[in-house]
């Protein structure tokens, strides 16, 4: 794929404009088991990252991923803002304008590992890292029309959180009581794949 | 340029960050450079990178600086801040396992007395139930 000018803006907005559209619905979850703000901080850091689309989108495709993670660490002013920007930010590391999917996994599975350092968390453990670590295998195994997979698996993924027992973060002062709840972190990173989905099948 | 470690309190709420930063002067004095900050960006309860690396400066020492958090937010805000620093003061900054407001005056208590940065930081550890 060609990650062109035109491509990085309509990527950071689309991602920008769905995590701002739903906003509601993840403090409403962060309600449930955390503290309650982590609409409000993705709300901030995207609107951010949205007011300097053009600005990011001009520079070419790796250090607008950095500019993005720059952004987030600094508006987001909750944990998920150097959680999301470390995740930017190794992204941004690695990827070129030009990228394949093999290229777009590899920098996804080394973004994914510096999240776990970032938060000492891993997988099992009711966060973001449970959609992130599913959508890595699609990613992986391509194939016709993996976007619309890399959508559902990130859907799944995240409900797949209800039944999990927070053992990270804000929830896990909930213990046992934090089942039955899905994971904000999980349903804010369903929502970003959903709209980079939209984006490589030209629905956005 | 100060002979002693310095301290910063990074709180979600600027009020327990500003109170706490006013405790340690009243019980260990001005002798400890002192940086403190709370709120996020918008000055909601919350953190903020750009703050604590300010606070990070303001309570700036060759010596190093040891940073007390309160929750989650805190301590992940405060690595990453620690990891954007100048490469020569990043390994000099260090983020102690220990609660907000006793960690603080103990750990400030050491540093008054011109330990070492790691020092301080066990001091305040010292405080974390194993």
């Amino acid at each position: 794929m060609m990650i062109d000018r035109d491509t990085r803006k309509r990527l950071i907005e689309t991602v920008a404009n769905r995590v701002i559209a739903n906003a509601e619905e993840l403090t409403d979850l962060d309600r449930a088991i955390g503290d309650g703000d982590h609409g409000t901080n993705m709300r901030r850091g995207f609107e951010a990252v949205l007011a300097a689309a053009d600005e990011l989108s001009a520079k070419a495709f790796g250090e607008s991923l950095k500019g993005v993670g720059t952004t987030l660490v600094m508006k987001v002013g909750g944990a998920s803002g150097p959680l999301y920007g470390t995740l930017f930010l190794s992204l941004g590391k690695s990827l070129t304008d030009e990228v394949s999917r093999e290229q777009l996994a590899e920098a996804f599975a080394a973004a994914i590992e510096a999240v776990k350092a970032r938060g000492k968390s891993d997988v099992g453990q009711k966060t973001m890292l449970d959609v992130l670590s599913p959508v890595l295998a699609v990613l992986r195994e391509g194939g016709e029309g993996f976007p619309a997979r890399l959508r559902a698996t990130a859907k799944t993924a995240a409900e797949n959180t209800i039944p999990m027992k927070a053992i990270r973060g804000r929830a896990s002062f909930l213990g046992e009581r934090s089942i039955g709840h899905m994971d904000p972190g999980a349903r804010s990173s369903a929502l970003i794949v959903d709209a980079v989905a939209d984006v490589m099948e030209g629905r956005a | 340029m100060s002979e002693n470690v310095g301290i910063v309190i990074v709180s979600h709420s600027a009020d327990v960050a500003r109170g706490t930063a006013m405790m340690v002067e009243q019980m260990v004095g001005r002798e400890v450079p002192l940086g403190w900050c709370g709120g996020d960006p918008d000055g909601g309860l919350g953190t903020n990178v750009e703050a604590i690396m300010a606070a990070i400066d303001k309570a700036w020492s060759e010596k190093g600086v040891a940073i007390l958090v309160d929750l989650g937010g805190a301590e992940t805000n405060s690595e990453m801040a620690i990891e954007m620093l100048p490469e020569s003061r990043r390994g000099r900054v260090v983020v102690c396992n220990a609660p907000v407001v006793e960690g603080a005056v103990m750990a400030a208590t050491e540093a008054a007395s011109g330990a070492p940065l790691e020092a301080v930081r066990r001091t305040a550890e010292e405080l974390t139930p194993a």
